[in-house]
């Protein structure tokens, strides 16, 4: 008797369990409306980790694919003469690759319509190939690693910058820092490994001396003994390939250490978690992050205001960009006039999109066009935003830019014209004059290039707006 | 040479960690035979119960020693009665099936756990307040933090007064009768229910004591934190010969050494060719070594006078 009411009490538990692993927040399908219009539902897959150590940016990842649904439905398309209503099917692949092909096979099996994710690079890539077999279309907003939309799969998107961009700016960045040695931490997976390496060759490119390279892995807590070999090569600065869950314990226990370098890192430590989980340790170090800073776009304050209201919450990292990967799968939907995968497919390609988080085009690997990395400095317990590098800001420049040309010609007519005054005036010493001349030269082209830089911004934030 | 004594102080602590907590593992075992998979998150809820109690008193304006003290009381309290329940819901009605049936729902009441604390603690990471002023030492060029020798203490304190309770009392009597033969302990008079309770809840108390260290040491927790720690500590204690409490400090302080060492020093000695991630290896090339040599671990009996 006791045995069977424990084996009772047991069952219960574990349903009571597994009913809170499946009760996710899907969207309470609207009500169809009482015309006789048929109604389409779309299969969207997303997948990201809802369990582990990275379970935080899984949710904040669904949240955003939840409120782009939402709207979505909310708005009631029509495609194919049919009234669409769009359906999420979330996903659990916990970081973990092996995770991340089972899943993805059971959304082919589902026979979904399209894909927003994975979440890591680790997981993304395995995956992308079912979904390439399968003919399914897929989007990512946060895998970074290059090799997603290297291996010529034409169902494989990004809407973020890459890794080896990000990695270029990262190691330009160091070296603007004046640093000369750097000890190298990455956490074997598919992006902080990928990471690494690119900012690896874009360091050494620079002149910076890569003292140690040391690994962990994306379940670790404890990083002293890594820390303490870093020390001893007395590196200047820590650069840490992988995510905020062990950034922010490693730029804490360097702190302890007595480690004086400084840190540096990606998109994967760019959160509020890791300032959390990193306190003091973080202030004054640098990370950085694909696109530009929301609230220097167009759409993102709206963006975050609508996001803390439907959820309650503050947006972790990649949410706005899993936003828009659901936004382009149904724009391009509505330009095919068709939900079928093999016939919207091709508009993706095509996609033109006004994004929250960036003008979003294609090139023809699937990797987003013109893709921006933004750098910031770990301030108060707050990211502060220092400059963005690269991008396609200055293509889209428009009479802003202009202005910005005529602006730096006068700079240059005016300081010729105070150099020759300098010149006039001390004709004895010609030397000097012309020595000063062409500083005040060079002065005036580092200010023209600071107003065309800023124009470029003030440009992109307008174009964004329209 | 700083260097070393720097590597062996992480490794002298992380390894207190793995001690405290394998102390759990081996007093159940010993006592009933049971590996208890679900000690590691027995740990994690330490934490979190902490982390939430203080938190609380924090805000409520209560100093934070004495805040961090009540936290800390709150999760022995916790800890102690899940410890309680675990045996009563889970392992007594089990007792007598064959050993991979307990084995099995310990790993079961593991996955419950960690699911029940993602519903009511959350996916995020939590930070743990910091309960100590920033002390930090220095000696011989190694650096180390007042928690860090706090956690020393703390696991060698335990583990002494483990071993007077085991030997120095009636209730150690008992379980040291009731590990030898069940059967006849009870014949003796010996209340064998109440004594694996026992057990059960002084190892959990134990757990919550482990994971308050834990926290206030990373000043991080999540709800998956129990799981490598106690696989970790489960390893540790297998070292050191499973069921023996002295077997399970050393195990677990030589552990954190070998990992702490393995990690500073594989690439060197490797040339490059092996990494710090390789640093597990390490550990686990000493425990098949050792249980070549010794199958029971380092200080584990062949038979009978465990626990």
């Amino acid at each position: 008797m006791q045995a069977r009411l424990s084996v009772i009490a047991l069952s219960v538990a574990a349903v009571f369990a597994l009913s809170a692993c499946g009760q996710k927040e899907e969207p309470k399908p609207v009500a169809a409306a009482p015309d006789a219009k048929p109604e389409t539902v779309v299969k969207l897959g997303h997948v990201a980790p809802m369990t582990g150590p990275q379970a935080h940016l899984g949710k904040d990842n669904e949240n955003g694919a939840v409120l782009a649904v939402e709207e979505l439905n909310a708005k009631g398309m029509e495609i194919g003469g049919a009234k669409v209503r769009f359906e999420l099917i979330n996903e659990d692949d916990g970081a973990d690759p092996k995770q991340g092909a089972i899943v993805a096979q059971k959304l082919v099996d589902a026979k979904v319509n399209g894909v927003i994710g994975h979440l890591n690079s680790g997981t993304t890539i395995p995956a992308s190939k079912l979904y390439f077999d399968a003919g399914i279309p897929q989007v990512s907003g946060s895998a970074t690693n290059p090799k997603y939309t290297q291996q010529g799969f034409k169902t494989a998107f990004r809407v973020m910058a890459n890794d080896v961009q990000q990695g270029l700016a990262l190691g330009e960045f160091a070296a603007k820092q004046g640093v000369k040695t750097v000890a190298i931490v990455d956490d074997r997976t598919a992006y902080g490994q990928g990471l690494a390496d690119e900012f690896k060759k874009a360091a050494e490119a620079a002149g910076i001396k890569v003292v140690a390279t040391e690994y962990t892995n994306d379940k670790a807590t404890d990083f002293k003994a890594i820390l303490t070999k870093i020390k001893s090569t007395k590196a200047e600065l820590i650069f840490f390939g992988g995510m905020d869950a062990q950034g922010g314990p490693l730029a804490k226990q360097a702190k302890q250490l007595g480690v004086k370098a400084l840190f540096l890192g990606g998109d994967g430590v760019c959160t509020p978690e890791f300032m959390k989980l990193g306190g003091e340790a973080a202030e004054g170090n640098y990370c950085s992050l694909p696109g530009s800073p929301l609230e220097k776009l167009a759409n993102g304050p709206a963006f975050k205001e609508k996001f803390n209201k439907r959820f309650n919450a503050e947006i972790q990292l990649y949410a706005p960009y899993v936003y828009d990967a659901v936004w382009v799968v149904a724009e391009a939907m509505k330009r095919a006039d068709s939900v079928d995968p093999a016939k919207y497919l091709a508009e993706i390609g095509k996609t033109r999109y006004d994004g929250v988080t960036a003008q979003i085009a294609f090139d023809e690997f699937g990797d987003l066009k013109g893709g921006a990395i933004s750098m910031y400095k770990y301030t108060g317990g707050k990211l502060e935003y220092v400059e963005t590098l690269g991008g396609g800001a200055v293509a889209t420049a428009g009479s802003e830019v202009k202005e910005a040309v005529a602006e730096v010609k006068d700079a240059a007519k005016a300081v010729a014209g105070a150099a020759t005054a300098v010149g006039k005036e001390a004709v004895s010493d010609v030397k000097d004059a012309a020595k000063a001349a062409a500083e005040a030269g060079k002065d005036a082209v580092k200010a023209g290039a600071e107003a065309v830089k800023n124009a470029a911004d003030a440009t992109k934030a307008a174009v964004d707006k329209k | 040479m700083d260097i070393f004594l720097q590597q062996i102080v992480n490794g002298l602590v992380q390894g207190s960690i793995y001690a405290l907590v394998a102390l759990g593992y081996t007093m159940v075992y010993g006592i009933m035979g049971l590996i208890n998979f679900a000690h590691g998150e027995v740990v994690m809820i330490g934490t979190l119960v902490t982390i939430t109690v203080a938190g609380t008193l924090i805000k409520a304006g209560m100093p934070v020693a004495l805040a961090g003290l009540a936290g800390m009381m709150a999760a022995v309290l916790v800890c102690m009665a899940l410890g309680w329940a675990l045996e009563r819901v889970a392992y007594r009605p089990l007792r007598h099936a064959p050993r991979l049936t307990p084995l099995i729902t310990a790993i079961g009441m593991s996955i419950v756990l960690q699911n029940l604390a993602m519903m009511v603690w959350g996916r995020n990471y939590l930070t743990f307040p910091s309960f100590l002023p920033n002390m930090d030492f220095e000696l011989a060029g190694a650096h180390f933090t007042a928690i860090q020798v706090i956690i020393v203490l703390v696991s060698a304190a335990t583990m002494g007064a483990l071993l007077l309770l085991v030997y120095r009392t009636k209730l150690g009597m008992a379980m040291r009768a009731t590990a030898q033969n069940p059967a006849v302990a009870s014949l003796m008079g010996v209340n064998i229910n109440r004594v694996i309770a026992a057990a059960f809840v002084i190892g959990s108390a134990l757990g919550a004591v482990a994971g308050v260290m834990v926290g206030a040491y990373y000043e991080i927790a999540h709800y998956q934190m129990g799981f490598m720690l106690g696989l970790k500590a489960f390893t540790a204690a297998v070292l050191g010969g499973i069921g023996n409490l002295a077997g399970a400090m050393l195990g677990g302080i030589l552990l954190g050494i070998i990992e702490a060492l393995g990690a500073g020093y594989i690439g060197d000695l490797t040339g490059g060719f092996l990494g710090s991630h390789y640093q597990d290896i390490f550990a686990f090339v000493v425990l098949i070594v050792v249980l070549m040599f010794k199958p029971s671990g380092l200080f584990g009996e062949k038979s009978g006078d465990r626990a």
